[in-house]
């Protein structure tokens, strides 16, 4: 498997092409085109109900395109099951957080690790007993600081420190692609300075896709942005680009 | 895994349960024998719902279908064809098994498409199916009248003395109970655990979560038939009655009642259960609204099951250090 991505490190990772998504008349995703490269760092803004989530949602396979295709590496990936997709390299985040409750931070971090490996399916061996799964587990969690509180259960946290082990889990499947989708939903603004700087140190071959409402987050982080506005791209570009747009604050401040 | 010890406490804690029990029910009168051994077949079956319940989430209604396969099957093999009642017994013991996780892969088809109450539904009618299946297939069956069974198997050792078949049924649940402690802490358990908390989430990582669950429902349907079995032999006696709704019912209260997650607390629930609906009958004519009203209560006042009286316990002195019994009374409500 690893070998066949390497084939395409030239490429895109991820490619939409016309990707569109209706709920009977409403037309929540339309045809979306867009290119991410290994390195990448790009945001889509728009204001609510633009159709950021639903875009992720089908790019993840969570929802069924309408129509258009999703390439990943490559390959045609439209119709596949959430699973496959990140067997072959695809991680996201939820914009609310969704992560194990009532496991511990470890035993979250464990799952998500043992999520790519066939040993999921051992049944007579406890899981605390895979020396590597462990050893990598507590690579993650010690590059993020939290591996002093693995034992406390995830419910336990506070929502900022939820909001960053759900990037962990993201993480933990080595994606090549990672899709946020808000990470600093509901953060005071310091947390969310916080945030950003734990996703700037993220490895940066990784290709990263971020969804966002905090425009403080979104302009220190990407470097490259496209606006959703319902369902379609209205604009994109560079961060100072859309920075300055003008139909861009029309959409934000409702001029339009 | 907040305390190291607590895992290895609560194990040895297990093992001197078990220990006595072991040890006092010989001692006791041949009806408590009988009492406690039914307990124990129902305590597989618990055990075998609270993987579905309490490790992955799903609240079947239909664990009764799987012992009355294994059931059925070793009364009509019994009294039909005499087979099971020398050495073959075990053979029997693994066909019922078989038979169990057979009707379950089939059953989880349809199943585990659905969730929450719609999984519950469909496990529901697919039960009364099999109930149907044992109420009117006469010549199968024997109907309403089911199957009076032949005295137990007897290979070297008299399964028709009560103690002896204790002994035998002490054993299968003492090795359905390790095997089921050691799948939970597999990482195929804890993926079941994953898919109860937040299945999204587990698909996202690369979980085929149909998959688990698919594996988890054959997996209680097996033990569900090695229950039948057991109780074929345990009851003498195989009729529809123990493939309705009620079986089912009774195993989900031994299961809440104990505390869903826990293993040991369907066991502990089956004991219960088993004891008062013996003991309640002979009281008084309404005792299922004693049944009814214990589950009610244990659901609102005890989620946890009788699992979790300790950790609140500990919970509570933990909240209020130096507090005097006088203040034990609610201070507001």
């Amino acid at each position: 498997m690893s070998e066949k991505i390497g084939q395409h490190e030239g490429g895109a990772v991820l490619e939409l092409k016309g990707l569109s998504k209706s709920f009977g008349g409403l037309h929540a995703v339309q045809d979306v085109d867009l290119k991410i490269f290994p390195g990448d760092r790009k945001a889509i803004i728009g204001p609510n109900g633009a159709g950021k989530t639903t875009l992720f949602n089908v790019v993840t396979g969570v929802l069924p395109a309408t129509s258009g295709q999703v390439l990943l590496f490559g390959e045609d990936i439209t119709g596949w099951q959430c699973h496959r997709r990140t067997a072959l390299g695809m991680a996201r985040t939820f914009q609310i957080t969704s992560l194990f409750p009532k496991l511990t931070v470890l035993d979250n971090v464990l799952l998500a690790i043992k999520g790519l490996r066939r040993t999921k399916f051992v049944m007579w061996r406890p899981l605390s007993s895979y020396r590597d799964v462990y050893e990598k587990a507590r690579r993650l969690l010690e590059s993020a600081g939290y591996w002093n509180r693995r034992d406390v259960e995830v419910r336990n946290l506070s929502h900022g420190e939820q909001r960053q082990v759900e990037v962990i889990l993201g993480l933990a499947s080595d994606p090549r692609i990672l899709l946020l989708d808000e990470p600093a939903a509901g953060l005071a603004s310091g947390e969310s300075q916080e945030m950003t700087e734990f996703l700037r140190r993220l490895d940066p071959e990784l290709a990263i896709l971020l969804i966002e409402h905090d425009m403080d987050v979104v302009f220190d982080f990407a470097d490259h942005i496209s606006v959703l506005h319902f369902g379609e791209v209205v604009e994109e570009g560079t961060t100072e680009r859309i920075r300055r747009s003008e139909k861009v604050q029309e959409i934000y401040l409702g001029t339009g | 895994m907040k305390d190291g010890h607590a895992p290895r406490r609560k194990l040895l804690i297990v093992i001197a349960g078990l220990l006595a029990l072991l040890m006092i029910t010989p001692f006791t009168s041949s009806y408590v024998i009988v009492l406690i051994t039914h307990a124990l077949v129902f305590a597989i079956l618990a055990m075998s719902l609270d993987i579905l319940l309490g490790y992955t989430g799903l609240p079947s209604l239909g664990q009764a279908a799987y012992l009355g396969m294994g059931a059925y099957l070793t009364a009509i093999l019994a009294a039909r064809y005499q087979f099971g009642l020398d050495w073959t017994f075990w053979v029997v013991i693994l066909m019922g098994i078989l038979i169990g996780a057979a009707t379950a892969a089939l059953f989880g088809l349809l199943a585990i498409r659905a969730g929450g109450v719609y999984f519950l539904m469909i496990t529901l009618a697919l039960a009364m199916c099999v109930w149907g299946l044992a109420y009117r297939w006469n010549s199968l069956t024997g109907g309403d009248n089911g199957i009076i069974l032949p005295p137990r198997p007897q290979f070297g050792i008299q399964l028709s003395d009560d103690v002896t078949f204790f002994y035998l049924v002490f054993g299968f649940f003492v090795v359905s109970l390790a095997m089921l402690y050691i799948l939970v802490k597999s990482p195929f358990g804890r993926s079941l655990e994953g898919i109860r908390e937040n299945e999204l989430r587990m698909r996202i990582l690369g979980y085929n979560t149909w998959l688990h669950k698919y594996i988890a429902f054959i997996i209680a349907g097996g033990f569900g038939g090695l229950a039948g079995v057991l109780w074929a032999h345990a009851h003498g006696l195989v009729s529809p009655e123990d493939v309705t709704l009620a079986t089912s019912v009774d195993a989900l209260l031994m299961v809440v009642l104990g505390g869903s997650g826990t293993l040991v607390g369907g066991a502990i629930g089956a004991g219960i259960v088993v004891f008062l609906r013996e003991y309640l009958s002979t009281l008084v004519p309404w005792w299922q609204y004693v049944l009814g009203g214990v589950y009610v209560l244990t659901i609102l006042y005890l989620p946890g099951g009788l699992m979790s009286i300790p950790e609140r316990v500990r919970g509570w002195r933990a909240s209020s250090p130096g507090r005097s019994l006088s203040d034990l009374r609610p201070t507001n409500s």
